[in-house]
């Protein structure tokens, strides 16, 4: 029994029967899946939910996989394990002018894990998902083979295993493109708004002539922060230090209604004008909460869900505002909730979840209420058209999942017979 | 350039100061038992800096031909400046303190077969007057404790053979570095629950660069083990037997 492995959401709690550390792609081939159990890949455990779990199964951790295979710094191609993380990639593209084609909120994460959850960030309107700039990799299947997966070749399988959530076997090694950038800085503007309307407003102004937006916004005052932001895309002899990151200290529920509202009010007031302007390194841009490692113990040893839809832009403003209005009422704590609209770059993804609409991104503290309250804010998105996302479930009821995504039947024949996950054994029930 | 030979070089710390050593254009040897994962370590160093990198299938227990071997390392990479001995075992003390077999296969991993490389690669150096001979002991062979003495115990004799060694060569302008890391985050470790102690492979490979450069003759890795150590070597040993260490 090992109980040391969890989602970042620390929702669930599971245990799993055993755990393979992987630390060289030959120890994949020596693996006996021919056991009981199922199995299923595990990178930095940064799926909010229980898609990355296991329980009383196996895990195979990937983590040790985290070498470059290959470098094309003409086409700024990269070929790696799937183990290594998107901050070890910047480590080594940054400095040599190639930046991450689509990046999420954290860069603690694994490539595997960026594919099986086609990961999304601030420049969907422009660049799509994680999935669309990826061109090959290989997949470990349990019965031995390794199948080359591209859009040419294994179309199929390579389309169930960007969004596949882990289940379609192992990725040993991927290959992408990463785009051209001049240094490690962005400039940016933060505007304030008051309104949805306003939000909207800006983000039609800004989407065109930015790569990268996003805003946090305080769910109970309608107003919030709108980001957006371009590479600084000019030669400079700008230094900027690359900020450290500092241990989160303690183990203890900071998050109340309290302390919520008096975070909210102060990050809405920090900022003293309308709209300010600033040049910035990648990190604080991108990666805001990586400042603070392991932010999850925040939310106490209870845990937390982090709640993240998508509806469509057909009638969105009046849908959004419904929403968010039961999530106000809720009196439920969120802190750091955030909105961004989604582009229509589609993925090859068969399971992806970026669709072009509106997104929103709340995290929920656990308490007895949560998991009735999200219950009927699904209602409310499920009728308006909108989805839920399942690298940030641990709580959809199989109903929904089935009717957010119909195509899971047809995905089903590619999961691996060997593989499966917490996630996938819930919303299939 | 310099020429530089690694022995266990798929060990994270090994293939860390490698990339170190490929940026500064050093031509290297990657020696190892497993070709496939040698192969994958050159890949990960080329493409992080364009260098003459060499792989060499080499098993440290092969002692009957350990001398041609290591002449055909040198003679493929035609020289060397820099050994880095980095192999090793981590034997579970529980299991192999009553079992004969473990102690002598630990002894001939972590200890005599480093013994014979380096005598071997002492040889050359000596005659042609330079080259640094590097190794990887540890912490663990400062002192023998309950709880690690079979592999601290094959350190304590690397340890202690490369301060002879040292004071030898020294005559001859060759210098040899005794690399003693603490708790690393690496493969070797992997079971180990980590705490504040474990230092990252890529700072340990910096601090090894430093030394070599250096020409230090002792080093330890992070450098606030060698104060843990020197209060763990100073405790009597009338008390020392009493703790649970």
């Amino acid at each position: 029994m090992i109980d040391s492995y969890y989602s970042w959401g620390r929702y669930p709690r599971v245990s799993h029967n055993d755990v393979k550390k992987i630390n060289w792609n030959d120890q994949l081939d020596e693996i006996d899946f021919s056991v009981e159990e199922n199995f299923l890949p595990y990178g930095l455990g940064k799926s909010y939910g229980d898609s990355c779990l296991n329980e009383n199964n196996v895990l195979i951790d990937c983590r040790g996989l985290k070498r470059i295979l290959h470098f094309d710094s003409d086409k700024g191609i990269i070929k790696c394990e799937a183990g290594i993380t998107l901050s070890e990639i910047l480590d080594f593209s940054v400095p040599r002018g190639f930046f991450l084609a689509s990046t999420p909120g954290t860069k603690h994460i694994t490539v595997g894990g960026a594919i099986a959850n086609d990961v999304h960030g601030k420049n969907h309107h422009v660049g799509g998902t994680f999935g669309v700039h990826l061109i090959e990799f290989t997949l470990l299947r349990s019965n031995g083979s390794k199948i080359i997966c591209s859009r040419d070749e294994n179309s199929y399988m390579f389309s169930a295993t960007i969004g596949g959530l882990g289940l379609t076997g192992i990725i040993t090694d991927a290959t992408f493109s990463l785009k051209p950038c001049k240094n490690a800085f962005f400039k940016m503007d933060a505007i304030k708004f008051d309104s949805l309307e306003e939000f909207f407003e800006i983000n039609e102004d800004s989407e065109e002539r930015f790569d990268y937006t996003v805003s946090w916004i305080d769910p109970n005052h309608l107003r919030g922060i709108y980001n957006r932001g371009n590479h600084l895309n000019e030669e400079t002899d700008l230094e900027l230090p690359k900020p450290k990151s500092i241990p989160f200290p303690f183990d203890a529920p900071f998050i109340n209604p309290l302390s919520v509202a008096t975070f909210n009010s102060l990050y809405y007031h920090k900022q003293n004008n309308k709209t300010e302007s600033d040049i910035v390194h990648f990190d604080p841009f991108f990666y805001p909460l990586d400042a603070f490692l392991g932010w999850n113990k925040a939310y106490g040893k209870e845990g937390f869900l982090q709640y993240q839809f998508v509806i469509p832009f057909d009638n969105g403003l009046t849908n959004l505002k419904a929403i968010i209005k039961k999530i106000a009422h809720s009196g439920l704590s969120s802190f750091l909730t955030v909105l961004k609209t989604f582009g229509s770059v589609k993925s090859p993804g068969m399971l992806s979840f970026p669709r072009p609409g509106i997104t929103m991104a709340i995290d929920f503290r656990m308490t007895s209420k949560t998991l009735s309250i999200l219950e009927d804010i699904d209602k409310l998105v499920a009728d308006c058209g909108g989805v839920l996302y399942p690298a940030k479930d641990a709580r959809m009821s199989p109903e929904n999942f089935q009717k957010f995504y119909p195509q899971w039947k047809d995905f089903s024949q590619y999961i691996d017979p060997k593989f499966s996950s917490s996630f996938w054994r819930r919303v299939t029930r | 350039m310099k020429k530089v030979v690694i022995i266990g070089a798929t060990s994270a710390i090994a293939h860390q100061t490698a990339i170190l050593f490929a940026k500064k254009k050093y031509s290297i040897s990657l020696c190892g038992r497993n070709l496939e994962r040698l192969e994958t370590v050159k890949s990960d160093i080329i493409s992080r800096h364009k260098t003459e990198i060499f792989i060499k299938e080499f098993d440290v227990c092969d002692f009957n031909n350990m001398r041609s071997n290591i002449d055909s390392i040198i003679n493929q990479l035609a020289g060397i400046d820099i050994l880095l001995i980095a192999h090793g075992l981590l034997p579970d003390q529980t299991e192999s303190q009553n079992s004969v077999e473990k102690i002598i296969k630990n002894m001939n991993v972590n200890a005599n077969s480093v013994m014979a490389i380096c005598s071997i690669v002492a040889e050359k150096m000596e005659e042609q007057g330079n080259g640094t001979i590097a190794v990887i002991s540890s912490v663990a062979g400062d002192r023998g404790r309950q709880s690690n003495y079979i592999y601290g115990s094959a350190k304590a004799a690397v340890s202690s053979f490369l301060q002879g060694l040292r004071n030898r060569l020294y005559h001859k302008g060759v210098h040899v570095l005794t690399i003693k890391p603490g708790f690393v985050d690496t493969p070797m470790t992997a079971h180990l629950e980590k705490n504040f102690l474990f230092a990252q492979a890529d700072s340990v490979a910096k601090g090894i660069m430093e030394a070599i450069e250096a020409k230090k003759d002792v080093v330890y890795l992070p450098k606030f083990w060698a104060l843990i150590m020197w209060i763990v070597k100073h405790i009597p040993e009338s008390i020392f037997k009493k703790l649970k260490m």
